[in-house]
């Protein structure tokens, strides 16, 4: 049976240099964009969203497991922030944390009940989890149900700097991201990033190895699910609402796509396929009904014949590992 | 030299909004429709309200006066990210001067405070939300077509006076179907009706047996249908099936649509009390409009009173625009002209546009007409009762809007 | 909490009629399941198009109701079995979750397409003329459709079942898809089979979809939220048993009509409550055997 990601791992060459050469890249490219004239919320956008994305593709793309409820913590992280801030006048900073820490918290109660079960199961536990909370978070008061909480000011990150200025928002959201992103890169690269890989390859041997596989499992969840947090955290105050569609199945379903289309087990995957499928949405829109159909179309496409999405295919034109 | 000059773009781009009262008034008009084209209101609104905006670009003449007006069009999914992102981007960087339509609450709020923050226009038809003006209420905003106040005073009020003045609520557990419900609770009490029941059914459900049920039990003489979409014709369409209207209770629903009937048909539809504000065989005028809009319709549809809306909004906006000699491209002086002047457009009649934004005009209360009494396919209605303007909309005494001057 | 009998009978006697919908359709989604290891994540789509195809048989052909019941799941089933050939049998031998994410993306194109074309209000759909009306039976007024609707999918379960588990044919599907190389060595059509199995899945879905007409709005989104719902009761039941998504899709019918009458505002959560404790208890649900 060929196991999900089995396409990542291709020729590893000393891939250490390869990707320092990338993420220097990517963060020139990045920093550079709003000056090339390219609207900024729709970086900033899709700049979240990537970070969402490669916190799911940890989960999947090196512990193997598929989350089917991802989206219950980028909205939770999101409420939490927006509420913070709007109703308990939090500093941008502050509110962002206490979104992660929310997100974290999640994780972890909810790792205890998925991390049981694997395969088929846990996305199943996974998305239960998140239908259960969708249903919650429309009713309780604080949420403001499907209206959602609007209007989430931006304020002072730190006192210093004016979030209200797209500008510096921009290279505020651009740092988030880049941290997200380096401790999931760093993440991978260790001692427990190996473990994790092997507990995904053979997890019978990893435990006949001695390894407390629940516990990395557990641990993977957590750290997926904070990263994910710290997406819907960010996002709230890019876009400065939080509402019903952060936490909606549909949500965790457009991750998945995203990490497909990309790149299942890349480490850059993710983040093109974010860029990709934001764009779609916010330039399509004029299309209307046809987005949907798109989504769905790109899905059989990439699970046919392009399994191993852009980056994928990329790193393995190039035989190296990306 | 070609760094410099990215620069310049870009510092323009970024400071349009300041920019506003430096710029010249101009001929130039940009209307952006933003609704749903793929979901639930994609009938309701989609490319019906494009087309109606188009219709009343060209109904103003003012292309012929050397006007220059685009009309373009896109798809919120119902999603308020979407929304705020497509908003953002046409207000910042395709200049577009007014935002239409935009049905769904979530997003109509998202996207009012973005306007609001560029100066534009923002022309709601779509949303039900009475917040947009009452306690979310903004100098750039016109609200048109309906609120949740109209539709509990429409339905509430004119059924009790009629004789049903006991009634049993089948709601949907979300804020729209709260807001719904006790809107419509406040007025049957204040007029002399009784509510016997309340049950409340989660958001989607596709079975009502159970609620149903329980509304035949109360033996209440009307049973209100606080919910919307699919599950409104959900519970149409089964309430007939347990014989709720042949064994004598009435069906009021809350928030229904033209389309709404058409899908359910007259046979399961027949008796259905409702307001709307706007239906395709009112009077000659709105029969020529509605000829003409579904000519150009791809299924042929009959407008919606949300499409009627947009037509009559973006109508007077072009006229309040013509009035003023030339685009400022000023929200806030825009709007305070339309509310200057009162509209007449030829589907809503005459009326003005109050302080807070609320455009006034009267309501109707329909009822579905019997398959026999149906002469044409979209033969579907018969007018009981007209509430006025005064007293369709929020009266000023009960509304927080700090743009409203209480005397 | 004054407990009252009558209405609680009316309740049950409602989630048992509800429990038969879950029933059928999870018969349908144990069948792919059990026997292809796919988990058909389009099912929710396929019965939507069952009720199309239901709706256009009466006003295009004017073929009424019980044609519907059995011309629309050959239709659809024809259709599941052209979507098995082409696209399906690629995804053999890899992981499961490809399957599903294959069938989610064929439910966003279905869904989508038929949105476009068909808007989103709905199209109407009456109940057969033999089947209107009802019986007062003193605690409720029964509709004698809804009655119609717990014999037909109690019977159709128990033919499915009785087909897989207990004659030759579903001997051979059973067999086939369990080790399909020593069955193919027994001269037997595995990939026939396989395509079959599949027909027979989404046929069953369709019949749903059929059932489904006369009661809810013929729109595209039918499926979308549903779908959830049923997985998680196959995911209760077992995913490869065929009478435990059976006995479990009844049964949650009957607990969500429980839910409904005491605390009705969480009668769409129950079933995930549900879920995950028998998750947590009993990790292969409640008859299933290990994934």
């Amino acid at each position: 049976m060929t196991s999900i990601t089995e396409s990542a791992d291709i020729r590893q060459t000393r891939s250490g240099s390869d990707h320092a050469i990338v993420i220097v890249a990517m963060v020139v490219i990045l920093a550079a964009l709003p000056w090339a004239g390219i609207y900024p919320f729709f970086i900033m956008s899709a700049l979240c969203f990537a970070l969402f994305a490669c916190a799911f593709n940890l989960l999947i793309g090196y512990g193997g497991l598929l989350s089917f409820g991802h989206a219950m913590f980028l909205g939770t992280a999101g409420y939490v922030t927006g509420h913070t801030i709007k109703e308990w006048g939090f500093p941008p900073e502050l509110g962002i944390l206490a979104g992660t820490l929310a997100a974290t918290a999640l994780g972890f109660v909810s790792g205890l009940v998925a991390i049981r079960r694997q395969g088929i199961y846990f996305a199943m536990i996974t998305l239960a989890l998140s239908q259960l909370l969708y249903f919650i978070y429309l009713q309780t008061p604080f949420t403001h149900g499907e209206d959602g909480i609007q209007s989430i000011p931006q304020g002072k990150l730190l006192g210093l700097l004016d979030l209200s200025k797209p500008l510096i928002l921009y290279y505020v959201v651009l740092g988030f991201f880049l941290f997200g992103f380096l401790v999931i890169y760093r993440a991978i690269n260790s001692p427990f990033g190996e473990v994790l890989k092997s507990i995904r390859e053979n997890e019978p041997r990893a435990i006949s190895l001695g390894y407390r596989t629940d516990q990395y499992k557990l641990l993977a969840f957590i750290l997926s699910g904070t990263l994910a947090g710290l997406a819907g955290a960010v996002k709230a105050l890019v876009l400065q609402n939080a509402s019903l569609t952060d936490v909606h199945w549909a949500m965790s379903g457009e991750v998945v796509l995203m990490v497909l289309l990309g790149g299942l087990g890349t480490i850059f995957g993710p983040i093109i396929g974010a860029f990709i499928i934001i764009a779609m949405q916010q330039y399509l829109a004029g299309f209307g009904q046809w987005v949907l159909v798109s989504q769905g179309v790109i899905f059989v496409v990439c699970v046919l014949a392009f399994r191993r999405g852009v980056v994928g295919e990329i790193a393995h034109y190039l035989r190296r590992s990306l | 030299m070609k760094r410099s000059l990215t620069m310049l773009t870009l510092t323009g781009a970024l400071l349009v909004s300041a920019s506003a009262l430096a710029q010249t008034m101009d001929k130039n008009v940009k209307i952006g429709v933003l609704n749903d084209q793929s979901s639930l209101y994609a009938d309701i609104t989609g490319a019906g309200s494009k087309l109606a905006a188009e219709m009343a670009v060209e109904d103003s003449g003012l292309s012929g006066k050397g006007w220059k007006i685009e009309v373009i069009a896109a798809d919120h999914q119902n999603k308020p990210d979407v929304g705020t992102n497509i908003a953002r981007q046409w207000l910042d960087v395709e200049k577009v001067d007014a935002i239409a339509d935009v049905p769904t609450s979530s997003v109509a709020l998202a996207v009012n405070n973005v306007v609001k923050e560029k100066n534009r226009v923002f022309l709601n038809s779509g949303a039900a939300a009475s917040d947009l003006t009452t306690t979310q209420c903004s100098p750039n905003t016109v609200h048109w077509t309906y609120d949740t106040y109209l539709l509990a005073n429409g339905t509430g009020k004119a059924l009790v006076k009629a004789g049903g003045d006991t009634w049993f609520f089948l709601t949907a557990d979300y804020a729209f179907g709260h807001a719904l419900e006790r809107d419509t609770a406040a007025v049957v009490t204040a007029n002399g009706g009784k509510v016997v029941g309340v049950v409340r059914h989660p958001l989607n459900t596709s079975d009502f047996s159970s609620f149903l049920l329980q509304a035949q039990a109360s033996k209440a003489k009307i049973v209100g249908l606080a919910n919307a979409g699919g599950d409104t014709t959900n519970s149409i369409k089964q309430a007939a099936e347990f014989g709720i209207v042949s064994g004598g209770q009435k069906l009021a629903g809350l928030l229904l649509f033209v389309t709404d009937i058409k899908a359910l048909g007259l046979n399961t539809a027949q008796g259905l009390n409702f307001t709307e504000t706007f239906y395709w065989d009112l009077n000659d005028q709105t029969r020529a409009f509605s000829k003409k809009f579904s000519e150009r319709m791809k299924n042929n549809a009959m407008p919606s009173m949300v499409q009627a809306g947009v037509y009559g909004a973006t109508l007077h906006y072009l006229k309040s625009l013509e009035a003023m000699g030339g685009n400022p491209h000023d929200g806030v002086k825009v709007v305070a002209k339309m509310k200057e002047m009162p509209t007449d457009d030829p589907l809503f009649g005459k009326g003005t546009i109050r302080a807070d934004g609320r455009k006034l005009h009267p309501g109707y209360l329909f009822e579905v007409k019997k398959p026999s009494e149906s002469k044409g396919p979209w033969d579907l209605y018969k007018l009981v009762a007209t509430i006025p303007a005064e007293e369709a909309f929020t009266p000023i005494e009960k509304s927080p809007c700090g743009l409203l001057k209480k005397s | 909490m004054g407990i009252n009998t009558q209405a609680l009978m009316a309740q049950l006697l409602v989630g048992l009629i509800n429990g038969s919908f879950y029933a059928l359709l999870s018969l349908g989604l144990a069948v792919i399941f059990g026997m292809l290891n796919i988990i058909n994540f389009a099912h929710g789509a396929l019965y939507m198009m069952g009720a199309f195809v239901a709706y256009f048989l009466l006003n295009l052909l004017g073929l009424n109701y019980w044609y519907a019941l059995i011309l629309a799941p050959i239709i659809v089933g024809a259709f599941g079995m052209l979507l098995e050939r082409t696209m399906l049998q690629w995804l053999t031998g890899l992981d499961h979750l490809y399957g599903l994410l294959l069938t989610f993306g064929l439910a966003l194109i279905i869904q989508g397409v038929f949105q476009s074309y068909f808007g989103s209000s709905g199209l109407p759909y009456a109940i057969p003329k033999e089947l209107q009306g009802g019986t007062n039976l003193g605690f409720m007024f029964l509709p004698t459709y809804r009655a119609w609707v717990v014999v037909f999918s109690l019977a159709v379960c128990l033919l499915t079942w009785f087909m897989i588990e207990k004659t030759r044919l579903g001997a051979y599907l059973r067999a086939a898809t369990e080790n399909p190389t020593l069955v193919r060595a027994f001269g037997i059509n595995v990939p026939r089979m396989i395509t079959l199995t599949y027909g027979l899945g989404v046929g069953l879905a369709a019949l749903a979809g059929v059932l489904s007409a006369p009661i809810n709005q013929v729109r595209p989104q039918m499926g979308e939220n549903l779908i959830i719902v049923v997985f998680a009761v196959v995911v209760i039941g077992g995913m490869g048993s065929i009478m435990g998504s059976i006995v479990t899709g009844f049964m949650l019918g009957v607990l969500e009509g429980l839910t409904k009458y005491f605390y009705p505002e969480a009668s769409n959560t129950v079933v995930f409550v549900f879920m995950v404790l028998v998750l947590l208890l009993k990790p292969t649900g409640l008859t299933g055997r290990a994934a």
